[in-house]
């Protein structure tokens, strides 16, 4: 059954929020844009222990680090962080299943936050992302002055119920309660129709020079989702060790690196892999494109390279112009 | 005629005239105000090439190790960083031909919006080109800079606090750090082939500025690019300027 919408003032909203930060801790606001750093770091932090070793005698102790599994709320998630979450479920939930994202994950709660306009680098509408429409367990809008709430899940559900005291019941009026549509100002992504022949496209040859390899793009992006493991000695002789997990970036030299090689020996093949998996290998698994259209890799990248780009590079007909 | 132009002229001209086989210059983004470094082999590219307040990324890092004879336009702060590539023995000079562009300061974009000069810019000394073969347009740049006492203003302040404040300072933005790499990968001086920050036991930002600041002193060219790119907003050059600031003293 379809959860009724309820309404409240503006100027009631930051008692909404000491309501729900009385019973766990809340990150975010309803700000005026999406943040800086994307939401993933919850649920995948830039660094984690993943357990520790102790030396008894002559065997060794695995402790496993704790799972992380006190309840927290993420506030003003935007629709295509919320997009983006979901990607990362589908990777991290899905055999073999991520016991630490799970734990987080599951204590989880998102409220997210409709966009009324668009960003200027945002194309979250050119893969398919309604802004006005974020999923989450909550979804909240501001239409005339007036701050709306409608649980999503059942999750959602029990947050409200936190806040009945506080919110008032509306009645379905049709347009009325639905948040304001941002028009299309997105950049187009115009992609070829064949993006798997697109690997051996000669473009790549050239595109890549620009990039400086540095990895800012994946980690802002909500949906990079790769990392890296290692172990530490903490006493002599491995008495104690511990062993890390933390963020790489498929533009990193060291990222596939194994025994006999890389698989991916210069920098064209690294920059290719990211706009590969994004816009191909992830829509070939899961149905999906990797790429949200959050922007951030478009704001940030230090030398103006970005999947726009990229997008626009490998849909040109006249692509030797650049080789 | 606008530098532009001029550029796109010159590397006709020199390509044509068989001097030089490929061009690194900038090229329109996908947005207006993004153009991006890029290497232009072909002369039918050559109408691609962009020059204005939106071109932040310095191209003389690209030079390192090329093989062709390419031609590079470089401004004072960029100049500068090419002409100690070339001392640091990582281009051939005879590999490069340079032409020195004029330059009145770049423009932070953040979010599509066009924001003041850099803080490289408003505090950039530089009027001379250490190297070059030939000008465009350099006659406007000042012949005396007026950014003497702006350039280590925000040092001097930082000297005048007290070390637990400056300490507090440093902690606060280097907590922000999230050890991506694009500080040192778009530094002019960072090059070496293997890199301590590369080894997979992960750096903690203090420890990961300390070192990278103590490797670049005396090679910093204070260019401010490592600002500029961090996307925490860590001002990263201010630790070699106060290296600078010392030395110079
Ligand atoms: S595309 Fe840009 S942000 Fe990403 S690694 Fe390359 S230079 Fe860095
Ligand atoms: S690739 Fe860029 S625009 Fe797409 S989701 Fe990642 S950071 Fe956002
Ligand atoms: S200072 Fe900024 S650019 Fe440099 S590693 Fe840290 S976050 Fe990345």
């Amino acid at each position: 059954m379809q959860s009724p919408v309820y309404t409240c003032s503006l100027d009631n909203v930051t008692q909404l929020i000491n309501r729900i930060a009385e019973k766990m801790p809340v990150y975010g606001d309803f700000g005026s844009s999406k943040t800086t750093l994307s939401p993933k770091g919850f649920f995948l932090p830039a660094l984690e222990k993943l357990y520790e070793t102790a030396k008894i005698n002559d065997s060794y102790k695995i402790t496993p680090a704790p799972p992380e599994n006190a309840p927290f709320v993420l506030l003003g998630i935007r629709a295509c962080d919320a997009a983006a979450i979901e990607i990362l479920d589908g990777v991290y939930l899905n055999d073999p299943i991520d016991p630490q994202y799970k734990a987080r994950r599951h204590a989880s709660y998102i409220v997210t936050f409709a966009c009324e306009t668009m960003g200027a680098n945002c194309f979250c509408q050119s893969v398919n992302i309604n802004p006005a429409a974020p999923k989450g367990d909550v979804k909240a809008w501001v239409k005339n002055g007036t701050f709306f709430w409608l649980a999503q899940s059942e999750k959602g559900e029990r947050l409200t119920e936190l806040l009945l005291d506080l919110l008032e019941r509306t009645i379905p009026a049709g347009n009325d309660l639905l948040p304001v549509e941002p028009p299309d100002s997105a950049p187009a992504l115009p992609l070829p129709a064949d993006m798997l022949s697109a690997f051996n496209a000669p473009v790549w040859d050239n595109l890549h020079r620009a990039c400086i390899a540095c990895g800012t793009c994946t980690f802002l992006c909500p949906t990079c989702q790769c990392y890296d493991i290692s172990s530490h000695e903490c006493t002599e002789n491995s008495e104690k060790t511990h062993c890390t997990r933390q963020w790489d970036a498929c533009l990193y030299p060291g990222f596939t690196q194994m025994a006999h090689g890389n698989p991916r020996p210069s920098k064209k093949e690294r920059f290719r892999q990211r706009f590969m998996h994004k816009l191909v290998y992830h829509m070939q698994k899961y149905g999906t494109s990797a790429c949200v259209g959050c922007g951030r890799c478009v704001n940030k990248c230090p030398v103006n390279m970005n999947i726009v780009k990229v997008a626009h590079v490998l849909a040109q007909e006249e692509v030797n112009a650049y080789v | 005629m606008n530098e532009q132009e001029k550029m796109r002229t010159r590397a006709k001209e020199l390509h044509a005239a068989g001097i030089i086989k490929q061009v690194l210059a900038w090229e329109a983004g996908a947005f207006p105000s993004y153009p991006a470094p890029a290497f232009f082999t072909k002369p039918n590219a050559f109408e691609k090439i962009v020059y204005n307040e939106f071109c932040t990324a310095n191209l003389s890092k690209y030079v390192i190790n090329i093989t062709e004879k390419t031609l590079i336009f470089l401004r004072p702060c960029d100049a500068h960083s090419f002409a100690q590539l070339v001392k640091e023995n990582q281009v051939k000079r005879e590999n490069t031909y340079v032409i020195a562009v004029g330059c009145e300061g770049c423009v932070q974009v953040d979010e599509g919006e066009a924001r003041d000069l850099l803080e490289s810019c408003r505090t950039c000394t530089k009027t001379d080109y250490p190297l070059f073969d030939e000008e465009i347009n350099t006659q406007n740049n000042p012949r005396e800079s007026t950014n003497k006492a702006a350039r280590f203003a925000e040092v001097t302040r930082l000297d005048s606090e007290e070390n637990t404040a400056r300490y507090a300072f440093w902690q606060a933005h280097f907590s922000q750090c999230i050890r991506c790499n694009a500080c040192r990968n778009i530094c002019p001086t960072c090059h070496c082939k293997e890199c301590v920050m590369d080894s997979d036991h992960p750096l903690d930002g203090q420890f990961y500025h300390a070192i990278r600041a103590l490797h670049q002193d005396g090679r910093c060219t204070d260019c401010g690019q490592c600002s500029r790119v961090c996307p925490r907003g860590i001002p990263v050059h201010l630790l070699n300027r106060k290296l600078i600031y010392t030395s110079n003293k």
